[in-house]
């Protein structure tokens, strides 16, 4: 782990399995729950209640994966406290709220064939409201000047449409959105790649000893590596970013499109495009977190 | 409560001085030290003395290398823990009101009964001076000593963060920022104290004085003029093997 030269070249880095596990299970699972919501397919019965439980395991799965991801999981209940100031918090309250709603939503459609459409409208906009809080958690973080720019919550929210389109079987709003969604993703790219330099954090303005002359990073602090390398300061994702990219591209958005414009695609069809999107995402939400440039790095020597 | 105060009574925080810090890490032992056996959960080292040592501190002393235009480079030791924001990032975003910056003194704390480990405060702190415990599973951070600082079972001369105590070289400075009167607050006006990033918006109170400017040789010896070398072509043997050398 200690290279001769004192420079920290670890091993242990990469983004939390969790969490991308979490933010591309629950944005499918809320995705499809805002169109259940909207009664796009209107639902009844045992084909409502096949619906609502494929969105619900993935919503509520996803949340679970997440809780995995915590120091403290059992003291999860305190995170509903904060909504005041922290996204988190919010998220928190209103994934519960979606889930509370879509539930009261869905017990008479299904049992009782009984369909609410306020109710159904509120739960939609509620689960759109959980995908976005999820997204501005990230956005929030100065920190991160990928992830601080308006592109990272319609990014968010414009997968969380299409994965759900997908799933509620709407072929046409699945193809339109499919499209948005992958150009989102290009910009969202694109901007990001140069975000940290415009944002003009620099070794110089973090240490305060830009002048007189140049300034480098001479000695790590420490030999071994540490919680803020291993969990801010990744570099194996970043390594395959393009190849990364041109998978996440084409699972996620290429594929799924080219299968839903298929005329008559059934229920196998369907399936795969739905598959092939899950995937494409957990690659792009991998390299989410992978490419995601702390600029706590700049004190270890990072980013020039 | 993760709200910030709009204002605190007093900004207690430290002044780092880069221009006397030798680098001997002794505020780093000093901190883990008293800070694993005092308040909150210990300081855990994971495979301490094995091939991958990894453990969680709350300050850290990097070394940067300055390459002036002119004369010999510079090695500046730069101590690095909590600079206790006035607008702690940190705070806002943690989800369970375990971060808090308090409104009497600006200490910014976390309570580590209420901590899930979720990690965000870490990553919205610009500084990387919070770490998880891995142990533990909650938050870690400089709490510039509060069980010293106010612990009247301790002799005066200890009511100040172990760090500070523990310098051997008198780098770092404890007090009140924000009384423009106290010691430190003086210190970083004569000083030109500056703060971390200041483009973060964060409005950090712990300042680092930067190091002043070297003396030259000239400035140090009016005899140095005369000191230069003579001259440059070399004499007697060496001169012989340089002339020989240069004909081969």
């Amino acid at each position: 782990m200690a290279g001769s030269t004192g420079r920290w070249t670890g091993s242990d880095m990469h983004p939390a399995p969790s969490v991308i596990l979490f933010t591309t299970l629950s944005g499918l699972g809320f995705g499809l729950l805002i169109f259940l919501g909207l009664g796009l397919p209107a639902v009844t019965g045992w084909t409502a209640f096949g619906f609502f439980l494929i969105a619900y395991v993935l919503a509520v799965g996803g949340l679970m994966a997440s809780a995995f991801h915590l120091g403290h999981p059992e003291r999860a209940l305190k995170a509903f406290t904060q909504w005041q100031t922290s996204w988190l918090s919010r998220e928190a309250v209103v994934a519960v709220a979606a889930l509370l709603v879509m539930g009261i939503f869905a017990a008479p459609a299904v049992f009782l064939g009984l369909r609410l459409p306020v109710l159904g409208g509120l739960g939609a906009a509620l689960s759109l409201a959980t995908v976005i809080a999820t997204a501005m958690i990230y956005t929030q973080l100065k920190t991160v000047p990928r992830w601080n720019q308006i592109l990272t919550p319609l990014h968010f929210g414009s997968v969380a449409l299409a994965g759900g389109a997908l799933l509620a079987g709407q072929l046409t709003a699945a193809a339109v959105l499919l499209l948005a969604a992958g150009l989102i993703q290009i910009g969202h790219w694109r901007v990001g790649d140069t975000r940290f330099a415009e944002a003009g954090h620099t070794l110089a303005t973090a240490t305060g000893l830009g002048q007189p002359g140049r300034i480098r990073a001479f000695e790590a602090p420490h030999t071994g590596t540490n919680y803020l390398l291993r969990e801010m300061v990744h570099v194996i994702g970043r390594k395959h970013a393009l190849k990364l990219r041109g998978v996440a591209l084409t699972l996620g958005y290429l594929v799924p499109l080219g299968l839903v414009l298929i005329p008559g695609a059934g229920h196998v069809l369907g399936g795969l495009a739905v598959l092939s999107h899950a995937a494409g995402m957990a690659a792009s939400r991998w390299l989410f977190f992978a490419e995601a440039e702390h600029v706590l790095g700049l004190y270890y020597g990072r980013h020039g | 409560m993760t709200q910030l105060p709009t204002s605190t009574t007093r900004k207690l925080g430290l002044v780092i001085d880069l221009d006397t810090c030798v680098g001997c890490h002794a505020c780093v032992i000093a901190c883990k030290g008293w800070n694993t056996e005092n308040y909150g959960a210990p300081l855990s080292d994971q495979d301490p003395y094995g091939a991958a040592p990894s453990g969680t501190f709350l300050n850290r002393v990097h070394s940067y290398e300055i390459t002036p235009k002119t004369g010999p480079a510079q090695l500046v030791h730069f101590p690095k823990s909590c600079l206790h924001c006035e607008d702690a990032p940190c705070v806002t975003v943690c989800p369970t009101g375990a971060s808090y910056k308090r409104v009497d003194d600006g200490i910014v704390l976390v309570n580590e009964t209420d901590c899930i480990g979720c990690g965000l405060c870490a990553w919205a702190c610009p500084y990387g001076a919070r770490e998880m415990d891995k142990a533990a599973g909650v938050m870690k951070k400089c709490t510039l000593c509060v069980d010293r600082i106010y612990n009247e079972n301790l002799p005066e001369i200890d009511r100040e963060p172990a760090c500070v105590r523990t310098c051997p070289a008198g780098a770092r400075h404890f007090g009140d920022l924000g009384d423009p009167g106290s010691d430190v607050s003086q210190l970083v006006a004569t000083r030109g104290g500056i703060d971390l990033m200041p483009e973060m918006g964060t409005k950090p109170v712990n300042k680092y004085l930067p190091p002043r400017p070297r003396d030259t040789w000239e400035q140090t010896d009016i005899l140095a003029p005369f000191l230069t070398p003579v001259s440059e072509t070399p004499q007697g043997f060496l001169g012989w093997l340089d002339r020989a050398l240069d004909r081969l």
